[in-house]
Formats: C-alpha cells, structure tokens, sequence
C-alpha cells in the first residue's frame, strides 16, 4: 500500500452524509479538537458530523483550509496548537532530533518537567491523566528516548489511558538508513497505542494534532504517538492547510441503544440477588455518581475492579470492596450468589473471574461497555450495552425501581462480619497492612494514592477505605513495577494543592527511583511510604505457595532509603518500630515537602483471600480472613 | 469453520502491519489475506479469510473494527457471495504432453499465457476448490513454479457492502436461554495447570 497524496473527490460523500445513523456510533469526521475537561458528556463527540457511511466510507472530507499556521514552523504549531487544547503540563527529556521542539518550550508556556527517564516520564504522563481527566503529554526525542516509553504506553494502553506521545525522529528522507538514533518506532509502538502516526510534511501536522487528541480522549481512551522527523519539526507552512480530523475509520459511541438499557433495567428490577461490579471504565467516563444512585435506589451491592477502586464510596454498606484474586471474600461470594451481575467499564479480566467455568454461575450478565469487541470476549453476556457509561447508567437510572432486598444485605452484611479483611499483628516488625491502615487512619482515606506492582498494591487496595473517585493510581492490566513514584510526580503536577502518596514497594520503588532528582528539582511535596520486606514479596509468595519455597532471586539487599533520599535533597525518615508507626506517618504526611519513609516490616506475610489460578472465585483461600479479628480496634472488622 | 471478511481500509503505510499484528497477538489464524486498491485512492480492501468459531468471529470482526485506520468490516457468513482466487501455474509441457494440458486448461476456463520450449503458463481463476482441483489434475505434468492471490469477495446483488457489519449487532439482541453454568470462550489452548501456576504474579 502506498500513501496517496492526490486529492480526494469532495462530491462522492453527499449521499453517505444523507444518510442518518440508527446506530449510535458517530464517525469522527470534522470533529473539532476538544477533550474531556471535567463536564460529563463528551462534547466533541455531540459536535462531530453525524454521518455514517450507508456502504462506502464517507469519500470526501470538508475543506476547512485555514491560513492561520502560515509562516510557522512544525515546533511552532506543535507548541501553538498543545496550549490550544488546552495542555498547561508536560514531561519529557530532550535530544538532538527533538531540539526545534524543546526550543519552542524555553519560554516556558508550557508547565514542562524534565525527568530523568523517559519511562518516567511516561507514567508521570499516565499518573497526571489519571490524577486529573485531561491526556497526559511527553514529548521525548527520538531512538531510545522512544523506546523508553514503551513500557508507559503499554501500561496507558492495558488501562486506556488518554496519553499523547511525541518522540522526535530523524529526518525523514533518512528515515529507513539506519541513521543515527533511527528507530522503526511507530512500528514498535503500533501493538501498544491506540493510533499512532509518523508526520511525513509538516502541512499535515495540524490535523494530525487534532487527530490525535480526539483518538486519546474519547471512546475508550488510550495513548496515542506522533513521530515527528526533524524537516517537519523544523519545515514551515507557507500557505494555507486543512486541519480538519479526518477519522473514517473511528467511531464513538456515546448513549446505549435504548432498547439495550431498558432490556438491562428490566433484569436489574426482576432479580433478587443483583451484584454492581465496576471496573475503570466508570472512572474515565465519570458515571460513577450514577453508579452510586443506582446502587442507593436498587439496593443493589457494588464491588469494584482494582482500576475501580474510588468509584464507590466503601463506608457504605452496599460497597463489597474489591473482587477477584485478592478481592474480598464477601465480594467473591456475592458474584457466585448473584442472579444478575451487573459489569460497568469493566471487561471480565482473568484476575477478577479466577475460572471462567465456574465464574458467577447463577448470574444472568448485563455488560455496559463503551468498547464492542469487550463485549462477549470472556464471558457470555445477556444484556450488553454499548455506550458511555455515563450516559448509558444516566437513563437506566430512570427505569431501575427501588427494592428492598432485605435479604440479600442482610447475607451479604453476614459475609462481611465473617470474613472481613484480616491480618495478624504477632510480630515484633510492623505488618504492612497495618502500615496501611496507619496510612488510612492518618489521612482518612482522602489523598491521592499510587502504588507499585505487588503484595503492598493489593493490601493498599485492601485497607484504604476507597471513597474519591480518582484517589487510586495504579498499573492494573500490565502490572508495571516502578509505576508508583513516577505516577506520583505526575499526580502531583496535576494536584499540586493535594496530598499525594506513592504507597510503595521496595523492589518497585528503586526500579524508577532516579526520578526523585525529578521531584526535588521542582519540589514536588509527593509523599513516598516504602513499604519494605526486603523482598519481592509477590513473588515470593508464589515461590512459597508453587515453588516449595524456592526463593530463586527474589530477595533484594537494598540501600538506606533514608540516606538515599537525603541525598537527592529529599526530606527521608525510617520507621522500624511498629509502636512510632502512627507518629512516623504523621511525620509524613505534615511535612511539606516531599518525603520518603523507609517502613520496615515483616517480610512472611501474604495476601488473602487468593484465588488460585485455575480456581473458582467462591474456592479462594482464606488464609488469616474469617479467623476472628486478633486486633479489636481495626475498622475492618466493624465494617458491615 | 472458514469465513471470508473483507475490511475497507485507509491507505497508508502501516495498517497492513497492524491489521496482521492483531491477528497474530490474538491468536486468529488468516487462511489468506489480499489487500488491493479500490476505485478511491484514499482506501484499500482487504479480504480476509479466516478459521474460526462464531464467538472467535465475532472477535475478530470487532477487533479489526476497532482498529482506527480501518473503515468498515463485512463479513459473509449470511449473505451469499462471489468469491475468486486467481492462479498463475508453469508447467512443465513437452511437446507430446502440451496438447493435453491445453485441453484440461481449457475444461476449467482456464488460458494458456507463455508457452516456452519445454513449458506452459496457464492461468486460472475461480473459487478456491476448482483452482485446487486443477492443480492436483496436472501435478503429474510437472508443477515448475505456482503463484495464488488468495481469495478475494463481494456479496451478491445491489446493495453495497452487505454482510454482517462490525458493530456486532447480533450482540444487541439479548439471547433468549442460557444454560447454567457460564460457557466460556473456547480458548485457544487451554494452558496446563502447571503453566496457570507458573504464571508470573503481577
Ligand atoms: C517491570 C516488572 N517486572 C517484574 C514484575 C513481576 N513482579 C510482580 S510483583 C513483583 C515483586 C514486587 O516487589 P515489591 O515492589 O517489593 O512489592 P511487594 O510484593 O514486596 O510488596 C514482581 C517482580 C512486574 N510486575 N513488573
Ligand atoms: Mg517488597
């Protein structure tokens, strides 16, 4: 195939734009460039052209010719048309083929963070997305400053999170020489972003841009990537170009198919034992005051996804806490009792069904999802709806009748005294839980959370008690180590008026740990708690329980995180005693600059419930849960 | 079960690539895949046959759907089709063998191209099976060398692109009766429990 550069007959598309979509999916053609800025309802969706081709796609496009870049080189419109969408913040780190670039960002428009890693970067990018509901920006140089985001992209990707990379490139009609700091990287990048684009002429770089900001945002969002080769960087428009997005090929669906939503509110209604289980899509679509109203008026029990957490507010008694592998064992029982699971943004990953076989086995299923193909991909689905979640939630909300299932909350509030999360506090070294709940009781819940990959990510989501949506950032699909500082840096960029904390672990933390120079460079008040066990603990856990206790290189012998913290300029405490636990989380959270607290704890501790793989979600082992509390004055077990 | 999808697509580098990335990180198997222009510049079509099961197909039709460089997605499976692959096949043909071939080339439609000293190229077109059926007829003759474009479609009748369309629409309609226990989707290959237990924790 071959890039055509003729142009394109602008009459063949009348009789497709005619025709009127029953579908509820739009082709974004001539959307004008907007995104997500806090208010509900995506608006660039309602202002795209309603047309949908009835046969061939629309032909022709709208010659919306605009001589406003004339004059200006590709760096000048990349700079012009960030600010124009509305971006105040980036992260990124410089490089020859990206220099035009960063010369544009000298004059400081642009709040621009110079990391110390473009993996950093990535996620800093991902956290402040994640943080703040706007596409998080890089711009990077090209080669290896590229490939450095892969792993952030496929971490954005797995979680659809709005990201927009700019890597610099060698000129273009180097491009395939092996010229220096040459890499194929829209081809490396192509299986991890949702779109991405190698600019061939700068005339083309104003749609481009808007393209881009439109695929990141709506739909199910995700990253995207734009390539720009030095000669376009560097080239200038002359005369006027057409900037108009120009997306045949994408579609965004907004409502869900009445009939859809009813047929779904009819099920919810008629069922005994409903089960609301909400997964991310509820935090990107910003439904979740629907999901918590549907709740309220149905009675209905609501347990969220990892990605979920913050959707619903846990000190109610209809929250279930988490599910899956490490979720709650009320919230496991709950989805195998269920006579009408009820998945919102959320797609039915392995780590939440445990055995597909034997997952929700009396449930008829309603699945609200703006993404199709997540429709029916591991789970039979009954009732699907395809559509935003908040507006599909918006108009179930009108059909969904109340009911008392009384009971039902009354097994589901016996599950909870039962088998509440639990942990034993019998050593002289603090249990990381308690760290966490330390955490939880200190800020009450109510910061900004990031977490690494491992057993402290699952006990974080175990023993904060999640209430604010957005409050919980953290790799769930790729699982990626070293998320948490970074992620942290970029939610505080975002926040900058909020506490955030990067609840870490050791083995986590120091894979991404150079970014604290980031951090102290811009003085960025994020608050790191280190939960240390001196192993990789989620791994060792494994090698305990399949691998006979074999700990094959998973022990780690790390440096003073307190020493090393100060060293970077960075306020950095120990805590080794579990009776200063309290005072030292204090010590943190008051100190108003950035912090990292090196908590020692015990190192043979797992997470419980665990869902063995293979298993049933209903055949978890319980460990330590559904023992009775050790510890009286843990909230946990008063919660019901 | 064999199914044909064709997929409108833009025309630009990569989305090629992209298209059999998808296929190949999901684990779909193409029998064939043809890419060619169409009568706009601005789109190509593929046509894509593949060995699947309904559900696998009804993933497969959403997956390439949402593919952003991808327009529109058909595929054949209730609407009646035309399907052609063509053959370019040389032979070798000594001078008492070559009336022979003409003759069988000529009972399958077929034509003769290049007639060289010891050889002949024929082609051929046609559904798949009867380019098959002659390729076993003359494999006796000697097959020098054989080239096939794979299978490209479009349904019968007026209408534009008919087949069923990528939205899964099928997926709209609530299913009348389930069973029980939840069916999951056949897998690829179910993995041992050795393997479940050997994958990575997080
Ligand atoms: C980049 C990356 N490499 C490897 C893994 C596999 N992995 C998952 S959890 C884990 C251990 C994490 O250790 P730590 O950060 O100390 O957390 P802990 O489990 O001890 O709380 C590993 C190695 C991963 N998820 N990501
Ligand atoms: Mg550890």
């Amino acid at each position: 195939m071959s890039t055509s550069t003729s142009p394109i007959g602008a009459g063949a598309n009348a009789s497709a734009a005619k025709t009127t979509s029953k579908s509820n999916a739009t082709n974004a053609i001539g959307a004008p460039p907007a995104h997500r800025t806090g208010s509900i309802v995506v608006e660039n969706a309602a202002k795209a052209t309603e047309s949908i081709a009835n046969g061939l796609p629309v032909l022709g496009r709208p010659t919306g010719k605009t001589d406003r870049f004339n004059g200006m080189t590709g760096a000048q419109i990349l700079l012009q048309m960030l600010l124009e969408h509305g971006v105040t913040d980036a992260f990124g780190y410089p490089g020859g083929a990206i220099l035009p670039t960063f010369d544009q960002l000298y004059e400081k428009q642009l709040n621009f963070i110079l990391v110390r890693h473009e993996q950093g970067a990535g996620h800093m990018a991902d956290g402040y997305a994640r943080a703040t509901g706007k596409p998080g920006i890089v711009i990077v140089t090209s080669g290896p400053g590229a490939t450095n985001t892969v792993t952030p992209l496929a971490t954005a990707y797995m979680d659809s999170i709005p990201m927009i990379v700019f890597s610099g490139q060698v000129r273009s009609y180097l491009i395939g020489n092996d010229a220096f700091q040459e890499a194929d990287v829209t081809g490396i990048t192509r299986p991890v972003t949702k779109r991405n684009y190698l600019v061939k002429n700068v005339r083309d770089l104003p749609r481009i841009i808007n393209e881009a900001f439109i695929i990141a945002t709506t739909g199910r969002p995700g990253p995207v990537l734009v390539d720009l080769p030095v000669d376009v960087t560097t080239g200038k428009i002359e005369d006027a170009v057409d900037d108009t997005p120009y997306l045949p090929g994408y579609k965004i669906y907004k409502a869900g198919h009445s009939k859809m939503v009813k047929a779904a509110a009819d099920l919810i209604n008629a069922s005994e034992r409903p089960v609301l289980y909400v997964g991310g899509g509820v935090i990107l679509s910003q439904a979740w005051p629907h999901v918590r109203e549907i709740a309220r008026k149905g009675n209905i029990p609501t347990t969220t996804t990892l990605l979920g957490l913050g959707a619903f507010d846990e000190n109610s008694p209809l929250s279930l806490h988490m599910l899956g592998m490490h979720g709650s064992a009320y919230a496991n029982y709950a989805v195998q009792e269920s006579d009408c699971l009820i998945a919102v943004g959320a797609r039915f990953d392995d780590r939440v069904t445990g055995n597909l076989k034997l997952f929700a086995p009396k449930a008829k299923i309603v699945h609200v999802d703006i993404d199709p193909s997540s429709i029916s991909k591991n789970v039979k689905v009954d009732v699907p709806v395809v559509g935003d979640a908040c507006l599909c939630l918006e108009e179930m909300l009108g059909y969904i009748e109340p009911r008392p299932r009384s009971s039902w909350l009354s097994q589901v509030a016996r599950w909870k005294v039962s088998f509440p999360f639990a942990y034993k506090d019998d050593t002289e070294l603090s249990k990381p839980q308690a760290i966490i709940e330390a955490i939880n009781k200190v800020t009450g819940g109510k910061a900004v959370f990031t977490t690494g990959v491992g057993q402290h990510q699952m006990w974080a989501a175990q023993f904060v008690r999640w209430s604010v949506p957005r409050s919980m950032i953290t790799s769930g699909g790729l699982g990626t180590m070293g998320f948490g500082l970074p992620a942290a840096i970029g939610a505080q960029v975002g926040r900058p008026n909020e506490l955030v904390i990067d609840i870490d672990g050791d083995a986590s933390y120091i894979m991404t740990a150079m970014e604290l120079a980031t951090m102290s460079q811009y003085n960025l008040p994020v608050k790191v708690a280190i939960l240390n066990n001196r192993f990789q603990g989620m791994v060792r856990q494994w090698q305990q329980l399949f691998y006979k206790g074999r700990f094959s290189h998973s022990e780690m012998v790390n440096p003073d995180f307190a020493a090393m913290a100060e060293s970077f300029g960075i306020r950095g405490l120990r805590c080794h005693r579990k009776q200063d636990l309290i005072q030292c989380v204090e010590e943190m959270v008051n100190h108003p600059g950035p912090c990292v607290v090196d908590f020692l704890c015990e190192t043979d501790e797992n997470v419980y419930p665990m869902v063995a793989s293979g298993k049933g979600l209903h055949e978890m082992e319980l460990g330590i849960v559904g023992c009775a509390a050790p510890n009286s004055d843990r909230e946990m077990g008063t919660l019901a | 079960m064999r199914h044909i999808l064709t997929a409108t697509v833009m025309n630009e580098p990569g989305v090629l690539a992209h298209v059999a990335n998808m296929f190949s990180a999901r684990g779909f198997n193409i029998d064939s895949l043809v890419v060619g222009r169409t009568e706009d510049p601005n789109f190509s079509r593929m046509t894509i046959v593949v060995s699947a099961d309904e559900r696998t197909l009804d993933q497969v039709r959403k997956q390439l759907a949402k593919i952003v460089t991808v327009v529109k997605v058909r595929d054949y499976k209730e609407t009646p089709y035309v399907s052609r692959d063509l053959m370019l096949i040389k032979l070798s043909a000594a001078a008492s063998s070559r009336s022979e071939i003409i003759e069988l080339a000529a009972l399958f439609r077929g034509r003769v191209v290049d007639v060289g000293m010891s050889s002949l190229m024929v082609e051929l077109s046609g559904e798949e099976e009867k380019l098959d059926a002659f390729v076993e007829l003359v494999r006796p003759y000697g097959i020098r060398e054989l080239a096939r474009t794979g299978v490209i479609a479009m349904s019968r009748g007026g209408a534009t692109n008919a087949g069923t369309d990528e939205e899964g629409r099928t997926d709209q309609r609530p299913a009348t009766a389930r069973p029980a226990v939840r069916q999951p989707v056949p897998a690829k290959r179910q993995p041992s429990q050795q393997e479940l237990e050997a994958t990575p924790p997080g």
